[in-house]
């Protein structure tokens, strides 16, 4: 069930393999991921999400293969300036306020004031731009994060578990969030370990153990598996893979 | 190369820098402070201070941006922002410029008051007081890429401190503060001829003693920025944007 329509894809995978500290964890991996769309990220921790990011963000090490994005080589100058990687851990600093924060990013990227406010309201942090980061919560230093990738406006989102650790109404207002900037065109793809979020995507990407076990929409994968739940879905899909 | 990008990392560091009151203090003021120290430790023998005093005004800048910077720089390495960094436009020479700048800066202000504290607060008996403070600031300089360069080989802030002893000391050692360099074992020597905290102190024994700024000074000046460049640059190199 991979897609394999390689015209609207902003990003193609082919034939990917990765060692990291001496471990196989990513054996052959080829996908492509869709224009305009979200695509989510699904599977347990330790099933090579991150590293798989890391790789279309090109700053992973791989073995052999390669990943293209919007027709370049990840990572190239070009694409550097269009996709924009949210890592997992809030990558701001914590000894500056929001608002400093922001003003640096905005600043690498020619960005302006008003840029600054859209991206604290994107965000719902315009009644806190005075705090420390370090001081903020978990959830809040994401959103943080986040609001600085939005300065760089790019055409590709790689925001990895950004809902973690967020209440159901910030990650819903998260997912609105997600669904405006894929209606502007925009290309996510966006990692979670919690399936129930992957009804939010229009494609869903299944890893485990560094291999995709399955591409499909969230209704391809509820009909696949015979089951309206995805959590469930997930582990028929996971079961039949080792069989 | 978009020094606007430049000025925006080393705004960034020195904000970092503003909100840590104490670190502030400590950089400023410490120096004066183990200056007037040392003035009283030799109260009856002026004479020690004003051959002293100008290599401790070297010293201390060199020292403390050192810390600082190495400090900083594992910092921006382990938590991530650097990584995301390197996924941006933002061109290594830029991050390190701008980091340079940034501490430079802060060098100069640490520098201008030390010097200033110990010529007319303690009287140190110097001719060229202009000198000094520039040789000072270069030393700040040189502790800055020393440390942006060394913090490469530190995972942790913890092993960035354990830097100090290993890579200052024995330039503190060596650099003929405590015995000329010419009289020490020749494979001392020519070590300490590698090592960029000789020529700073060559720099301020001079400029204990002397009137004018000579060759001797500017060839000094010249080898300690170069010390500074070659460091940056190499500081530079170890940036990676591709990582295992």
């Amino acid at each position: 069930m991979v897609n394999n329509d390689v015209r609207a894809a902003a990003i193609v995978v082919d034939g990917l393999t990765v060692d990291r500290g001496g471990q196989n964890v990513i054996p052959h991996l080829d996908t492509g991921i869709t224009a305009g769309k979200i695509t989510g990220l699904l599977g347990p921790s330790g099933s090579g999400k991150t590293t798989l990011i890391r790789c279309i963000a090109g700053i992973q090490k791989t073995r052999s293969g390669g990943v293209t994005v919007l027709g370049e080589r990840a990572g190239s100058p070009t694409n550097r300036n269009r996709v924009a990687y949210v890592t997992q851990s809030s990558s701001v600093y914590p000894d500056l306020t929001v608002r400093e924060n922001l003003d640096f990013f905005a600043a690498l990227s020619d960005s302006t004031d008003h840029d600054v406010e859209w991206a604290l309201e994107q965000v719902g942090l315009v009644d806190r731009e005075g705090s420390l980061t370090g001081e903020m919560s978990g959830g809040e230093r994401t959103r943080v994060s986040l609001a600085a990738a939005l300065l760089a406006d790019p055409d590709v989102y790689l925001l990895d578990e950004p809902t973690v650790g967020l209440d159901p109404v910030l990650r819903r207002d998260l997912w609105d969030l997600f669904r405006d900037l894929a209606d502007l065109g925009q290309t996510l793809l966006v990692s979670s370990h919690v399936m129930d979020e992957a009804g939010r995507c229009d494609v869903v990407l299944l890893m485990r153990d560094g291999q995709l076990i399955a591409q499909a929409s969230p209704d391809g994968l509820r009909q696949d598996a015979g089951t309206n739940d995805l959590e469930e879905a997930f582990l028929v899909l996971a079961e039949r893979e080792s069989a | 190369m978009k020094t606007r990008r430049t000025f925006a990392v080393a705004t960034r560091v020195l904000r970092q820098l503003r909100h840590d009151h104490r670190s502030v203090a400590l950089i400023v003021f410490v120096p004066s402070l183990l200056l007037l120290l040392f003035r009283y430790v030799f109260n009856d023998q002026t004479v020690v201070f004003d051959r002293i005093g100008p290599q401790m005004l070297g010293l201390f800048p060199f020292i403390v941006m050192f810390l600082v910077t190495s400090i900083t720089m594992v910092r921006e390495r382990t938590s991530g922002t650097l990584e995301r960094l390197l996924t941006t436009p933002l061109a290594r020479g830029e991050f390190i410029g701008g980091y340079a700048l940034a501490f430079g800066l802060a060098g100069l202000i640490q520098a201008g008051v030390s010097s200033a504290v110990a010529i007319w607060g303690l009287g140190l008996d110097v001719r060229l007081p202009w000198a000094i403070v520039v040789f000072a600031v270069v030393d700040a300089l040189l502790g800055t890429a020393l440390g942006l360069l060394m913090s490469a080989f530190a995972r942790t802030e913890f092993q960035a401190v354990q830097f100090m002893p290993a890579v200052v000391l024995p330039q503190i050692l060596l650099c003929g503060l405590f015995a000329p360099r010419d009289s020490m074992p020749r494979v001392l020597e020519l070590i300490s001829d590698a090592m960029p905290l000789s020529y700073a102190t060559d720099a301020f024994t001079t400029l204990a003693t002397s009137n004018t700024f000579s060759g001797d000074l500017s060839q000094d000046l010249a080898l300690l920025l170069g010390f500074v460049v070659v460091s940056i640059v190499g500081a530079s190199a170890t940036l990676r944007r591709v990582t295992p």
